[in-house]
């Protein structure tokens, strides 16, 4: 089902890149991307046509033209001096990628002893063992076109791994940051590595600083061993000529506790693959996504959850506000193996549509080959409640407040999700802001930095 | 304070008011009493704004402005207050960030200065004893999880935290046990003043025990048809509303 021509381009593109591509890399990450690069002839880039993108055609971003950013040089400037974080309540290890790659002079501060942070690619080369032990264990190159392109394609991006027992105080913070004076293609790789009973909370900021057009193909890759924890949030706050793919393949061991919420706040197109296999007795997890759109937007949340052990838990809860033409597209499949007896699996998608022209698409799918399991699903699409906006307006609150406090009433419960108290502050403001169509989509960093000053600093490098 | 001229209104085209004429003064409560379906509920709707309710002839003044022509929000700010005979549950949004946002609208409106937080917190402490009002139930959302009797509570302690000049309460004793519903008149009677006028409305006599009107209303197909001082909520009590429908369908 795939586009010949648009194959045959990033096969070019490839082949026009190898050597510098192989030069930069180790080689474990070498010998997948040419492995990537033969599943990527058979599958090419997915086009709406396959139920997977059937709401989201990313064909048309993929077959515009972008400059590669594969040759240009990494960012050498000091981003701690230019890009402080202006939240002090908010305390993390802070560290930076520039359009998917990572900046080697910042220093995240004091970590614990054993935990390694840093650059993929510099930290693949220095550390070949755990490399080998997880790179493209979870993203599978056959499972989706675009994670085949990724491991193709991607050199760069966060390397985290926390070593048995280790619980950083702080939580890490990674900024995301486009900016280009051309359009341009990026594709990013993280590995995380939370091993056993450690704890690591971590925090994805999404940026754009130009206002060119970008195109992101990023994959994720998460582990969390035995009694481990990850709490891992994304904020996504991106100009409206961005198109971002973002690919989040989770493993859970036994008893691992996994939390992923997912904050699309702005963002032409954002397509989010959330996938989680439970490979442990007892892990759990709370997988949970607020959307808000409007103009021409669109956000397309697809989940995918395999209990393939018994006695595991797993939630979603899913919301998203459409106003305008905004639209949206919500995928919850839930595998239970024939063997995951005693599974509880609970979702629940909820949406709220502000306008005629506002659109929606929900589709849980629960695939289950075992008897004694609970599992639930549900997926509301409505109007505001104007019974409930009476109500406001009689206590004398005007429209517009009224239709905000209800819209974040709406919201609420996900932000509640929020473990780390003073990012949920922050959080929740940023989504009044958004309400109050205060938050400006083409420059505004929120939870950090003055990005005004990013972007002047930034233009002289 | 109030004037109402051939009120007439509409839902879905049905006419519901078919002609009301009301005058109350400040210092005054009046009771509306009716048979179900004679409009009573429609008569509070219309006059706090609600816009499922079609005005389709007819004059509303308060306070000499002309009421139908402000937005539900203007006329709380103005000073008017509905109990609702149903409180609407909304979840996600606390009580205290309600009251705090209605109250500052309001003072907004009237170019006063915003209440500080301390002030807040002691008037919401002070309205609170006056209602007889849980402390817990302030601290969730706006009455989500509440009982019946807890709504209405509720809904007196937001006529006393935005301390209006005409309150309107539809069907407050509704669902009210006796404990409750001695709770809600007690504190309706203790906001009454000489400038502030009430209109109580009801099917039934037990709560003008409590609240005594100075005049009675008798609301019957979309139209008043009698009005009298509080011994007719006693004649209603005890030969229902039968003879009136009689005395009208002979006319």
């Amino acid at each position: 089902m795939s586009n010949n021509n648009l194959t045959q381009k990033y096969i070019t593109l490839y082949q026009n890149h190898k050597e510098r591509l192989l030069d930069n890399s180790s080689q474990i990450v070498n010998e997948y991307r040419d492995k990537a690069f033969d599943a990527f002839k058979k599958s090419g880039i997915p086009t709406v046509k396959s139920e997977a993108y059937k709401y989201t055609n990313i064909e048309e971003p993929f077959s515009r033209d972008y400059q590669s950013v594969l040759e240009s040089e990494k960012f050498s400037g000091n981003i701690e001096e230019l890009f402080k974080c202006n939240v002090e309540e908010l305390d993390t290890y802070t560290m930076f990628t520039v359009n998917g790659k990572f900046i080697g002079d910042n220093n995240p501060g004091a970590l614990p002893e054993g935990v390694i942070v840093g650059g993929f690619a510099e930290m693949a080369e220095m550390h070949p063992a755990i490399v080998e032990k997880y790179y493209g264990k979870s993203a599978l190159i056959e499972k989706d076109g675009v994670i085949a392109l990724n491991t193709m394609l991607a050199t760069d991006g966060l390397f985290i791994y926390v070593p048995s027992g280790i619980k950083p105080e702080k939580p890490l913070q990674v900024v995301n940051i486009l900016t280009a004076e051309n359009d341009i293609l990026v594709n990013r790789r993280d590995l995380i590595v939370v091993e056993g009973g450690a704890d690591l909370r971590l925090l994805f900021c999404d940026h754009t600083i130009s206002t060119n057009r970008f195109l992101v193909n990023a994959v994720t890759e998460g582990f969390v061993a035995d009694s481990g924890t990850l709490d891992f949030y994304n904020l996504q706050n991106q100009h409206n000529g961005t198109v971002q793919i973002g690919g989040y393949y989770f493993q859970q061991d036994k008893k691992s506790l996994l939390n992923a919420n997912y904050f699309s706040l702005n963002s032409g197109i954002a397509r989010n693959n959330v996938f989680v296999d439970m490979n442990g007795l007892h892990g759990e997890n709370h997988i949970s996504g607020l959307t808000l759109v409007d103009k021409n937007q669109h956000v397309d949340n697809f989940l995918s959850i395999s209990h393939n052990v018994p006695e595991c838990e797993s939630n979603e809860l899913f919301k998203s506000v459409l106003d305008d033409a905004g639209s949206g597209a919500f995928t919850g499949r839930i595998y239970v193996a024939p063997d995951a007896q005693k599974t509880n699996a609970y979702q629940s998608n909820n949406n709220l549509l502000l306008t005629d022209t506002a659109l929606m698409n929900a589709r849980p799918q629960l695939e289950i080959y075992a008897d004694d399991v609970k599992c639930s699903h549900g997926a509301t699409v409505g109007q505001l409640d104007e019974e409930a906006l009476f109500y406001l307006r009689a206590r004398g609150i005007g429209k517009d407040e009224a239709t905000i406090l209800l819209m974040y009433a709406f919201a609420y419960e996900v932000i509640e999700k929020i473990r780390v108290p003073a990012l949920k502050e922050q959080i929740r403001t940023l989504v009044e802001k958004r309400f109050r169509g205060e938050l400006d989509k083409c420059d505004s960093c929120i939870v950090c930095a003055d990005i005004n000053k990013v972007m002047n600093d930034l233009s002289g490098v | 304070m109030l004037k109402i001229r051939d009120l007439h209104a509409a839902i879905d085209g049905k006419e519901i008011l078919r002609g009301i004429d009301l005058d109350i003064k400040a210092g005054e409560v009046h009771a509306v009493m009716g048979p179900n379906g004679s409009g009573k509920s429609t008569l509070a709707a219309v006059l706090a704004g609600n816009e499922a309710f079609e005005v389709t002839s007819g004059t509303v003044e308060f306070d000499g402005y002309d009421l139908l022509g402000m937005s539900p929000e203007e006329r709380a700010r103005e000073g008017l207050f509905l109990s609702f005979q149903y409180p609407v549950e909304i979840p996600g949004v606390s009580m205290t960030n309600f009251l705090r946002t209605a109250l500052n609208e309001q003072k907004k409106y009237r170019k006063e200065k915003p209440l500080s937080a301390s002030n807040f917190l002691k008037l919401m402490r002070d309205k609170k004893n006056l209602v007889e009002i849980d402390s817990d139930l302030t601290n969730r959302s706006v009455n989500e999880g509440f009982s019946g009797g807890e709504k209405k509570k509720n809904e007196i302690f937001q006529m006393a935290m935005l301390d209006p000049r005409l309150s309107i309460l539809d069907e407050t004793d509704s669902g009210l046990d006796i404990d409750a519903l001695r709770v809600v008149a007690n504190g309706v009677n203790k906001l009454r003043r000489d400038d502030n006028a009430t209109i109580v409305i009801t099917h039934y006599q037990r709560l003008l025990n409590h609240i005594v009107p100075d005049k009675v209303h008798v609301l019957y197909k979309g139209k008043i048809v009698k009005s009298a001082g509080k011994e007719l909520a006693h004649e209603l009590e005890i030969n229902g509303y039968d003879w009136i429908k009689k005395e009208l369908d002979e006319q």
